[in-house]
């Protein structure tokens, strides 16, 4: 041993988790999702989703490397936003409308604040957002499935919501209705929900109480079927992939309750006040201005610690 | 594994500064010949102990070497005869109350063994004895690797049997609960066999977790009480000992012989052989590991410690002190750290944290310079176990960040103070 020792602050083991594991791990737990997408709405799904995963890269990747920064594509974190965002799209989403929004998404949201973990909302989110006040119509021109039964073959369940049966159930698990590529079908976003929450990628609070608190709040609010309410439009798809985004949800666990606690209200206030629309969207977005009171209010108590003066 | 005693290094450099406070004194004069058990060095000051010689030899020079922390500190160095010869002088100290028990608690030249260093004479030498409810005696040995205090727990039972009836018979101690990890249940066995008829021993398994044998992790653990900020363990009615301090305290007073060597596990993915070696202290780590099959791979990064809080060390010729609990040694990819990533606050630093602090924060803070932030988020209370660091996706030096930050909170504490001083004293001129 004649070469010299390498001297480091402790500790000097790490653990094998990583951003780009913690990234692929999202990204699996997307393929159900995924696949739903492609077998219900065809090969235009598929090209949504390629397409705004590969722009999504070459956003961060351009900006970087116009800006002379590290180039950081391969922690997978704007394959993530691109993917979430296209399966935030209708089957007949013109494909460069939603490269807008991968643009917006990725360098206004994301790198024009730092990059990633600086912005303080989740970049898909706003990119669904600016997409759906820019293009409102094609935002909202819901593909259905050809095999969809009748009662659900017009528009979004959320739309006809009132006239829907538990006997509607069924088909509402499946995705069998209108809706964006990524978000008809419930069981697929709870296998990756489940997937996620096994791995210890995310903890099941955020879904959980946002879930619970829409349903507490839509049924306070006079909904005639708070529980369909659930498996139609966005709601799942936004607990469990968009409001979950580490950067802009709380850090504690009770940060976590507040955060989905009003995810959950304000979805069920927009949808029984105003048009059903984005409601978990808006509901989403505006929580996450709040994340950095929510972790001010929640901070962990120094084992041990006297106040601060 | 059972230790192995290491044959007589040929010279041992025996530091001045192998505890917290000040260093000892040198009490030797380079050609004096020493024998083993003979001091070399008095105590600097209260708080601070005496060294003895570990092997018998003469003394070949008094020099400087580099300490852990960067700067510079006395060692004694002796080359040996080989005969590890003992003291003439070794006796049994007297011991007949508590003080006395102290001061040969004192004289033993034994120190928190577990890492700290502390002498135990200050922690033991309390001023009110009815305000010690619990001792606990430490033998969580949380670091990965590390299997020096497993090994007192299952060689040493009479030692600790003894141990236990000092700090029954002097320091009236009237529990005494020994914290060992549940993955050690050869140990929790012998020590509940050893234990079973003395009511006042409880012999506690705690769940295998890192940092379980931080002290104020230990204490909640134990007892389920909380040391208070600025407060010490005893102010949460407990002293807590490290299984090797206690056993170490009664082999010096049922010998006279004092702290002379250690049991130091050697290991890392460069050694060949790893053992659990007995080797006197001032050994440098470099015999150790050629008595461990020397490298099977190129060394890259030598330990003092377990890997979550151990020491990097410039040089493998530096020694074992008496905290020195472990060396090791490991190979190039071991040695590497992954590059730090954008913190995505994903909140694991929080949760992993066992002191309820919020390291993410804590850096931002750090970054902005954020005194009175730091003051608040309490970085003063971190006790640096690496937690956090290990566990951060991001690979987040957050540990360094930690230290860095305390210097900037002691700044702005500094800069209160003064500002307060300068307040009081102009009101006072008005």
């Amino acid at each position: 041993m004649n070469g010299l020792l390498t001297v480091t602050p402790s500790p000097h083991i790490r653990s094998p988790r990583t951003t780009r594991s913690i990234m692929r791990d999202v990204l699996i737990a997307l393929i159900p999702v995924v696949i739903v997408a492609v077998v219900y709405f065809g090969w235009r799904a598929l090209l949504l989703i390629c397409v705004s995963g590969a722009v999504s890269c070459l956003c961060e990747f351009i900006w970087e490397k116009a800006f002379k920064k590290d180039i950081t594509i391969s922690d997978l974190s704007s394959v993530v936003t691109g993917v979430i965002l296209a399966l935030n799209m209708p089957a007949g989403m013109p494909v460069w409308e939603l490269i807008f929004g991968d643009i917006c998404a990725v360098i206004v949201v994301k790198m024009l604040f730092g990059g990633l973990g600086r912005n303080f909302v989740n970049p898909a989110l706003a990119g669904r957002i600016i997409l759906f006040v820019s293009f409102t119509a094609d935002m909202t021109n819901y593909t259905v499935p050809s095999f969809a039964p009748d009662a659900l073959s017009s528009a979004t369940p959320l739309a006809l919501e009132g006239s829907l049966t538990w006997a509607d159930f069924p088909s509402l698990l499946l995705g069998l209705h209108g809706g964006v590529i990524g978000e008809v079908c419930s069981l697929a976003i709870i296998a990756g929900c489940v997937y996620l929450c096994v791995r210890g990628v995310i903890k099941p609070i955020i879904p959980a109480c946002f879930v619970g608190a829409e349903l507490l709040f839509s049924w306070l609010f006079g909904a005639a079927n708070p529980v369909l309410g659930v498996f139609s439009g966005g709601l799942l798809f936004g607990a469990v992939f968009m409001a979950t985004d580490y950067v802009t949800s709380p850090l504690t666990n009770w940060g976590k309750v507040i955060f989905g606690v009003g995810c959950g209200f304000l979805t069920a206030a927009m949808r029984a006040f105003a048009g059903s629309n984005g409601a978990v969207s808006f509901a989403i977005l505006i929580m996450n201005l709040l994340v950095p009171y929510i972790n001010d209010i929640t901070r962990r108590k120094a084992f041990g610690g006297v106040k601060a003066k | 594994m059972a230790p192995v005693r290491l044959p007589p290094p040929e010279t041992v450099v025996i530091p001045m500064s192998m505890h917290i406070g000040a260093p000892a004194v040198p009490a030797v004069k380079v050609g004096d010949t020493v024998k083993v058990g003979q001091l070399i060095a008095e105590a600097g000051g209260f708080v601070s102990s005496p060294v003895y010689a570990s092997v018998s030899g003469k003394v070949k020079k008094i020099d400087e070497i580099p300490a852990s922390n960067g700067r510079k500190m006395k060692a004694v160095v002796i080359a040996s005869d080989g005969l590890m010869e003992p003291w003439e002088g070794i006796a049994r100290p007297e011991v007949k109350d508590f003080e006395s028990f102290v001061a040969a608690v004192r004289s033993s030249g034994v120190v928190g063994l577990g890492g700290a260093g502390f002498p135990t004479a200050v922690k033991l030498g309390v001023k009110d004895l009815s305000k010690v409810e619990a001792f606990i005696i430490n033998g969580a040995e949380c670091e990965p690797y590390v299997t020096s205090d497993t090994r007192t727990m299952l060689d040493r039972l009479d030692d600790l049997k003894d141990g236990v009836a000092l700090l029954e018979k002097y320091m009236e101690a009237k529990r005494i609960i020994f914290g060992v990890e549940a993955n050690k249940p050869r140990c929790i066995e012998a020590l509940r066999s050893a234990f079973s008829s003395d009511s006042r021993v409880e012999i506690n398994a705690l769940p295998p977790m890192y940092p379980q044998g931080g002290e104020k992790v230990l204490i909640y653990n134990t007892t389920g009480r909380i040391v208070p900020e600025g407060k010490l363990p005893l102010d949460a009615g407990a002293i807590v000992l490290n299984v090797t301090t206690l056993a170490s305290i009664a082999r010096y007073i049922n010998t006279g012989m004092p702290l002379v060597e250690k049991v130091v596990t050697v290991d890392g993915s460069a050694v060949a052989e790893p053992k659990n070696v007995i080797a006197p202290i001032g050994t440098p780590a470099r015999a150790l590991f050629e008595f461990c099959g020397g490298f099977k791979e190129e060394p890259c990064k030598v330990l003092y410690g377990g890997p979550m809080m151990g020491i990097a060390m410039p040089d493998a010729d530096l020694p074992i002190m008496k905290n020195t609990n472990a060396v090791l040694a490991l190979n190039e990819a071991d040695s590497r750290l992954p590059k730090p990533t954008a913190c995505i606050r994903c909140g694991t630093c929080v949760d992993v944290c066992p002191l309820g602090l919020m390291p993410t924060l804590i850096e931002d803070a750090y970054e902005r310079g954020d005194g009175q932030r730091l003051k608040e988020l309490k970085v003063n209370l971190c006790m640096e176990c690496g937690s956090c660091a290990y566990a951060c996706p991001a690979k987040r030096p957050l540990v360094q960040v930690h230290k860095l930050a305390k210097g900037i909170l002691n700044v702005y504490n500094a800069k209160l103070k003064a500002e307060a001083e300068k307040k009081a004293a102009k009101e006072a001129a008005k």
